[in-house]
């Protein structure tokens, strides 16, 4: 176990999220069991109450989820010393085999808290709060995810031990290897710059098409699936080509060291547009369902137009950054990819 | 977005003056919470300082130091070893180091002698009968520049050394204590066999081959030890993390008691802020209105503290040099650095000393602010 005070932290921040979201999930049975708008029963009053403190608890969980991502990733970074090998996060994720799962878990945990948040805005727009009862059997499966990845993240932690010898992104991102590191590392880059675009065209089109429509209550389904598929098309080609013009290094796939200030934090303005486009894209596909309860169309309308233009403004801001790195690149892979 | 915007500022205006009407009772919670976050702060700051010094440092020095073990004790180093080593691919330079240890009882300290390697930056090696030394040993002895000090050999005759030079005060935290001087003088002084260093040092341009170059090394002279820059360095690193978290751990209790006197202010409402709630919601305001301004005061308060107790440790650490823990942190020592770590702040610490302290008393005061968010105005108004 390493006792470093982001270690700790991280560690204090997982457990205490999973003790809100247990207390809220405790209250969201209660709802879930006993909601009736139409009584006014003194429980009634007293659950219609208890919304707005589980409201509270799951907005501050998911919002210090959001700021462990960060840390989880800083922290990574910084612990590449203590290890042998690792030069930067990627060895010191690699060191013990639930690094990658902590990681994956916490971005899972992200669009999770992101889509429910958005769901829960929709429904308190309604006087009747028509997705009560779905909203809360959402929150219950929400919970375990957590507990998961607090119990992920400590045995990770715990098994942590810096004499590992680790593979650093060097080796790990090398074509020949095996794992799914590798396996994205070895894209062909002309495919993986072609589905990131592609897709990338699917999502702005579909998205513009349902901005269009969300008028009409169009599903926003197809948009919420193409942001995926977006989202992990970028993500791979970030590995297997935008990094290596970042670094202009035709070698280095290692998609943490872009964050650094040595490549002009370029990593975020990758990253933070991407991840919260894609998280409105999943909450709008996630909303958009809900225009037949009739208290809830003018919500679903509006609220589903705001956030598809905001996903597609984020997205527009991605591509135009990864096209930016790409282009302004003293890289050259002509003759040799293109 | 403009409309929620202004109506955020309205409830920061309306906090702000809220807190404004009590001082009294939110001041010494600020106080009580600048404290927190100055200590956390202050540890942070000063071991993050110390890591970096010691990285800094290290960078100067030799990849690999070979040294001969007897009976696993440390052994002077035969200087036949060095045409034994012969040429191992990737190293760059490989040279005999002579230092050790002087205790002066004049001063009850211990003195660092060395010879300086050659190459070194600054001071070649300081002529027969002079010496260079740090700002411990000047300011502890009262030496300036063409002083004399005298010290008793091994074979306790008094050797008299002239002081040539001084060690730049940038370099204090490791070279108060360091007196360089002459191969030969220092052979004499110590009665220092001629045949043998105290260690050996290679340089390994390739940080890649350096660990090859010391499997080369074991295998080739399986009686001495190579110790390698990345080892010192990632030892360092775990040591200073491991001290901080520890000394986080310790100041857990604080940071718990900190949570109580949090959330018993913001359950403990006076009647006449129960009578403002209701008022708030008899004229129209909802719970989620209460709610959110009084996460605005929250903000408020914690972002004030959090801002104040980190640029109060900051000065702590950088200005006045820790001095409230400088004495547990950095050890004990007669011969005291006076050192000024380099202004640094990280993002990682800034996170981290959020998560100690803003996070617990956001979390602490949920349940109480919700609690007072739902009263009806008919409760406490009557």
């Amino acid at each position: 176990m390493l006792l470093s005070p982001a270690v700790l932290a991280l560690n204090g921040v997982s457990f205490t999220v999973t003790l809100m979201l247990v207390l809220a999930a405790g209250f969201a049975l209660q709802v879930v069991r006993h909601w009736d708008l139409t009584s006014g029963s003194e429980r009634q009053l007293e659950l219609e109450r208890r919304t707005y403190l589980i409201a509270t608890l799951v907005t501050w969980s998911f919002a210090a989820a959001v700021v462990s991502l960060l840390l989880f990733v800083y922290n990574a970074e910084q612990m590449a010393t203590q290890f042998v090998g690792a030069m930067c996060a990627t060895g010191v994720l690699n060191a013990h085999p639930l690094g990658w799962p902590t990681l994956f878990l916490k971005i899972l945990i992200f669009f999770a808290g992101a889509a429910w948040l958005m769901l829960n805005r929709l429904d308190n727009q309604a006087p009747d709060y028509p997705l009560v009862r779905v909203k809360y059997w959402l929150l219950l499966g929400f919970l375990p995810l957590a507990a998961l990845e607090a119990g992920v993240q400590l045995g990770y932690f715990l098994g942590l031990d810096p004499d590992v010898i680790t593979s650093c992104c060097g080796s790990l991102f090398t074509a020949d290897g095996d794992g799914v590191a590798a396996t994205v590392a070895a894209l062909d880059p002309g495919w993986s710059l072609a589905a990131m675009y592609g897709l990338g065209l699917s999502v702005l089109g579909l998205g513009t098409v349902h901005g269009w429509r969300a008028r009409r209550g169009a599903s926003g389904v197809g948009f919420a699936l193409s942001g995926a598929l977006a989202f992990a098309a970028a993500l791979a080609a970030i590995v297997s080509c935008v990094a290596l013009y970042v670094y202009e290094h035709p070698h280095h796939h290692c998609p943490f060291c872009i964050l650094k200030g040595g490549h002009g934090f370029i990593g975020y303005w990758l990253y933070l547009p991407l991840f919260t486009a894609t998280a409105l894209s999943l909450g709008v596909g996630l909303i958009s369902g809900w225009g037949h309860i009739p208290s809830l169309t003018a919500a679903v309308q509006a609220d589903g137009q705001r956030f598809t233009a905001a996903a597609l403004a984020l997205f527009a801001l991605f591509y135009g950054v990864a096209t930016y790195a790409i282009l302004t690149s003293n890289l050259t892979m002509t003759g040799v990819w293109w | 977005m403009r409309q929620f915007l202004r109506r955020q500022r309205y409830l920061i205006d309306y906090s702000l003056s809220a807190l404004a009407r009590r001082p009294g009772k939110h001041l010494a919670l600020l106080l009580v919470y600048t404290l927190v976050v100055f200590l956390l702060a202050s540890v942070m700051l000063f071991t993050q300082s110390l890591r970096r010094e010691a990285a800094l440092v290290l960078a100067q020095s030799p990849e690999i130091i070979l040294q001969r073990q007897i009976a696993g004790r440390h052994d002077l180093m035969p200087a036949e070893y060095l045409d034994r080593i012969g040429r191992i691919r990737g190293v760059s330079a490989k040279y005999g180091r002579l230092w050790g240890y002087f205790y002066d009882p004049a001063v009850r300290a211990n003195y660092t002698l060395m010879v300086p390697p050659p190459g070194s930056p600054a001071h070649g090696e300081p002529a027969p009968g002079d010496i260079v030394i740090g700002a411990g040993i000047a300011r502890t002895r009262g030496l300036e520049v063409g002083d004399y000090l005298s010290l008793r050999s091994a074979r306790g005759e008094p050797f008299a050394f002239r002081v040539a030079a001084l060690l730049p005060h940038s370099t204090e935290l490791v070279s108060t204590d360091l007196m360089l001087l002459g191969a030969d003088d220092f052979r004499r002084f110590f009665a220092f066999p001629a045949d043998r260093f105290t260690d050996i040092v290679l340089q390994v341009r390739n940080p890649r081959e350096v660990r090859k170059v010391a499997e080369k090394l074991s295998l080739a002279l399986p009686d001495t030890r190579p110790i390698l820059r990345e080892e010192i360095l990632r030892t360092y690193d775990a040591v200073f993390g491991w001290r901080q978290g520890l000394v986080f751990v310790l100041m857990g209790g604080m940071v718990l008691a900190f949570v109580i006197f949090a959330w018993d202010r913001a359950a403990g409402l006076s009647g006449e802020e129960r009578r403002e709630i209701g008022i708030l919601k008899s004229i129209g305001w909802e719970t989620g209105d209460v709610l959110r301004m009084k996460f605005w005061e929250g903000a408020i308060l914690s972002l004030t503290a959090f801002f104040l107790g980190y640029l109060l440790a900051y000065a702590h650490v950088f200005y006045l040099s820790a001095a409230l823990f400088e004495p547990v942190l950095k050890g004990w020592a007669v011969l005291y650095p006076d050192f000024r770590p380099i202004p640094f702040v990280d993002g990682i610490q800034v996170a981290t000393l959020f998560f100690f302290t803003v996070f617990p008393y956001t979390v602490a005061t949920i349940v109480p602010i919700w609690r007072t968010a739902v009263t009806d105005p008919d409760a406490v108004m009557r």
